[in-house]
């Protein structure tokens, strides 16, 4: 009895159900010999004499059938459209405060601390509107594709979603990341958790039609456009330039379809540019209008934002692959660990220049590394989960992943990003993030140079 | 062979045809493009100029377009910092000579504006014909994006006073934009050709070079920032950003200032939607201010006035200032009697 009792998750409920607010504080601040007394007491206290003497039996909720199992349960289609388990409210999309001033220009996090596998739901998938966003009638929404001169296109033409889901689709699963995620840390921890850290990444089955099948349908002249001007239909009509190169490799596509469902309207509805490896900017929502030129265009968002300032006071223009990164996401920072032993460590990696090779982690600031496993199958382009077993003997650790691409490019370091671009870059961070375990099992985030 | 099986051979043959021409060209699928739709959409301008629309403004003039449709956000210098970054400010004349703002390099600027980035006037003038007004887009007319255009670059001075942009100068203008030698292409991060083969950047070669030490990589572990502890408080109450079983929890922090959980848009017809879709929320919160007074302000101040309603619904339309600052309010005449009637009935029941 005694043994198992000392095992959390058998008898014992965790601290949060059982403990004062003031008391799991205390926990939270690192005096764990103070949890383990004020369970002796909250269990002395707290538990009447039956349920005393059900525990010593065994655990009440095997002991006792509870409701679900012994009444009957709700019909089909009571939610017509399903909905997370209602003990699911607290991982949801979040903004950061002070961030930004106004809500219909900002951003919102997805909260990766809790998130399985490597398809994002799509109702988690992270937001950033420049000029909000609206749920367009799918009935009117046109594709036009013309040329910055007329000659460049043998005809400008006009689509109709109905005309655009006739043509052959491919369905693929990509990682989108805003070229600003971990934008705030450049200089210094900023915040507390991988939700405001790396949450501005998702990932998901798109469905849509190569725009290089439109582009030959429009009868592009592929020799003197070698630009691609991509424009959204909402109030900021966002504007990005990209490679004629990227289009013609057919990785580019005019999506629709998200996780089996129509693009949610956050996301861009009814239509979307999907441009594999790129940072989310150019993935332009609510698309309408494909131009294809001789230059590029030095948009606001590429001439104003999403440039990356060096420590000489030069900006880099068109930086546009998101580099191979990776995070450990269980545990992370502004966790807590239950207890010592075995734990699954979890976490995601990634790259805009194709598969992801290998991830290795080290549970020692870096000194040592260990290679994970990769769960398969490993798709270009996407986000790639990553595993390993670890047991926590109860002393300060520093948690580190570190991912190679299919280029054997190496995510670097605090210490050799900085050395190159200094700490005002906002965009493109993807240095290797490290989390600290203290004695009480808290995690929180550090840098390691 | 029957009657039946003759058909269907028919059938596969006149399918067999048709699959040849569909490969070639997607039969059905599209139209053409009128010449006035193309115009409609096809507003982009180029840094050379492409695009372009014929027009010119004077400083003077955008001083009135500035005050009446931009200063409400962006302060009337372009210095406010309440809804977005400033638009002026940081740049010298001695950087107008040099081409780079030396405020990036001296580590001088506090806050970099828009006008100590931009090296093109071709990307403000898009933009601002694009997406401003934030909350009337597309609403400028090219004499009046000259105009504000002119009235900012004179703020930054860059211009006289006495100025007129127009299609025929603003090229020499960009000329003169003091970061316009503050760009640089000579990196890995471009996804297509290198600046050599017709393209921009260095082909894809990474500027950083890690490698894949297993074993005894360094000799100590150098930690350069852990997180500040008003940091670990400022996103809310991270145990309840976690699960509540699993192999972990979120640890209690914070308070008051909780992370806000994302609202979850109003998807129906109510006040707050029609708020939200006329632009009102970009300037008011329900409980706090942003450009104009949060609508619990607002009811506070007429709670006891039984006529406020018809002078907010007149105010709401015709747009002014003074009574709660110097920023004015932009008119919303566009808008129908009946929903500004419903949005200060709401705003004076406490917006609920
Ligand atoms: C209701 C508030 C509001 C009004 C009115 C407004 N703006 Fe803006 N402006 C914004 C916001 C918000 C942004 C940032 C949008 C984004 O994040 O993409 C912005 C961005 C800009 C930018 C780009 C700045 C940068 O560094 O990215 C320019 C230039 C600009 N506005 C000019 C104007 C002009 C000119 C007018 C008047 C014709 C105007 N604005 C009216 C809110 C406003
Ligand atoms: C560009 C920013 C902006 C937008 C958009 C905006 N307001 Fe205002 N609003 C203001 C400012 C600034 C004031 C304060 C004016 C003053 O001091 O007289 C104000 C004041 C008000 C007041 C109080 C007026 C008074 O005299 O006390 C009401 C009511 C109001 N707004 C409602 C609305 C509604 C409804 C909408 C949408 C239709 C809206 N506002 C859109 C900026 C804005």
């Amino acid at each position: 009895m005694v043994d198992i009792v000392k095992q959390p998750g058998r008898l014992r409920r965790a601290p949060e159900n059982f403990l004062s607010e003031a008391e799991v504080k205390a926990v939270g601040e690192g005096r764990r010999d103070f949890l383990r007394k004020s369970f002796l007491t909250a269990a002395g206290a707290a538990m009447t004499a039956p349920m005393l003497a059900r525990a010593s039996e065994g655990d009440a909720n095997i002991l006792q059938n509870p409701e679900w199992t012994t009444t009957l349960g709700q019909p089909v289609a009571v939610r017509p459209y399903g909905l997370p388990s209602k003990h699911e409210s607290q991982l949801v999309r979040r903004e950061s405060p002070g961030l930004t001033r106004v809500g219909a220009a900002s951003v919102s996090f997805a909260p990766l601390q809790g998130m399985f596998g490597i398809i994002t739901p799509s109702g988690l998938h992270f937001e950033r509107h420049h000029q909000g966003w609206y749920d367009i009638d799918p009935a009117r929404h046109r594709l036009m594709i013309n040329g910055s001169e007329p000659a460049f296109v043998k005809q400008a033409k006009v689509y109709t979603m109905d005309e655009l889901m006739r043509l052959p689709s491919v369905s693929r699963i990509h990682f989108i990341e805003c070229g600003a995620n971990t934008g705030l840390e450049w200089g210094n921890v900023a915040v507390p958790t991988v939700q405001y850290t790396h949450g501005m990444l998702s990932c998901s089955e798109f469905t849509g039609v190569p725009l290089k099948l439109l582009l030959d349908d429009c009868g592009v002249d592929y020799r003197k456009a070698r630009f691609v001007l991509a424009e959204g239909a909402d109030g900021s009509s966002m504007t990005r330039t990209m490679p004629m190169e990227m289009v013609e490799s057919g990785e580019v596509l005019v999506a629709y379809g998200q996780n089996g469902e129509m693009l949610r309207p956050e996301n861009g509805y009814p239509l979307r540019l999907v441009v594999p490896g790129v940072q989310g900017v150019s993935w332009v929502k609510w698309l309408r209008r494909i131009e294809v030129g001789d230059k590029p265009y030095a948009t606001k968002d590429e001439a104003v934002h999403y440039i990356d300032l060096l420590p000489n006071g030069q900006h880099r223009q068109y930086t546009s692959v998101q580099e191979c990164k990776s995070v450990i996401t269980t545990p992370s920072g502004g966790q807590a660990l239950l207890d010592k032993g075995f734990y699954n460590v979890s976490g995601l990696a990634w790259s805009g220049r194709g598969r992801i090779k290998q991830v290795d982690v080290s549970f020692d600031g870096g000194i040592n590394w260990q290679a994970t496993r990769i769960e398969g199958p490993v798709q270009n382009k996407s986000l790639t989960r990553f595993n390993i077993g670890w047991v926590w003997d109860g002393k300060p650790a520093i948690l580190q992943s570190r991912a190679i691409d299919e280029t054997a490019y190496v995510q670097p370091t605090y210490g050799q990003l900085r050395l190159v671009r200094g700490t005002k870059s906002i965009y493109h961070n993807n240095a290797i993030q490290s989390w600290k375990v203290d004695e009480s099992g808290e995690v929180s985030n550090v840098q390691v140079l | 062979m029957s009657r039946f099986s003759r058909s269907i051979l028919v059938l596969a043959l006149a399918g067999a045809t048709s699959a040849g021409f569909a490969f070639d060209h997607y039969k059905g699928i599209g139209r053409q493009a009128t010449p006035a739709e193309v115009k409609a959409w096809d507003i982009d301008v180029r840094p050379d100029f492409k695009g372009l629309p014929k027009g010119s403004g004077t400083v003077d003039r955008g001083q009135e377009v500035f005050e009446e449709k931009c200063a409400s956000c962006h302060g009337t210098f372009g210095e406010s910092n309440e809804v977005f970054t400033p638009l002026i400010g940081g740049t010298t004349k001695d950087d107008i000579k040099t081409g780079h703002v030396k405020g990036l390099s001296s580590g001088d600027l506090p806050q970099r504006t828009t006008f100590t980035k931009v090296a093109t006037i071709s990307t403000i003038f898009d933009y601002i014909q694009r997406a401003m007004p934030w909350t009337a887009p597309k609403s400028m007319k090219p004499d009046d994006t000259y105009a504000v255009l002119a009235y900012m670059l004179n703020l930054a001075e860059i211009v006289p006073a006495d100025f007129t942009l127009s299609d025929k100068n603003i090229a020499e203008v960009q000329k003169l934009m003091p970061n316009r030698h503050g760009m640089t292409t000579d990196h890995g991060m471009w996804p297509g050709a290198s600046a050599a083969k017709g393209g921009i950047g260095n082909g894809g070669k990474p500027d950083v070079k890690n490698t894949a030490c297993m074993k005894n990589c360094k000799t100590e572990v150098r930690i350069g920032s852990g997180l500040p502890d008003y940091a670990r408080d400022a996103h809310g109450n991270l145990f309840d950003q976690n699960r509540s079983f699993g192999p972990v929890r979120g640890i209690k922090t914070g308070g008051a200032a909780a992370a806000p959980v994302v609202a979850t848009a109003n998807a129906g017809s109510g006040p707050l939607d029609l708020a939200t879709r006329s632009g009102c929320m970009a300037c008011h919160g329900v409980n706090n201010k942003i450009v104009g007074p949060g609508y619990n302000e607002v009811q506070a101040r007429y709670k006891d006035q039984p006529d406020a309603a018809a002078r907010l619904a007149l105010k709401v339309k015709n747009g002014g200032q003074g009574v709660w600052g110097s920023v004015p309010m932009p008119p919303n005449g566009e808008m129908k009697d009946a929903d500004i009637n419903t949005l200060v009935a709401w705003i004076l029941s406490g917006a609920r």
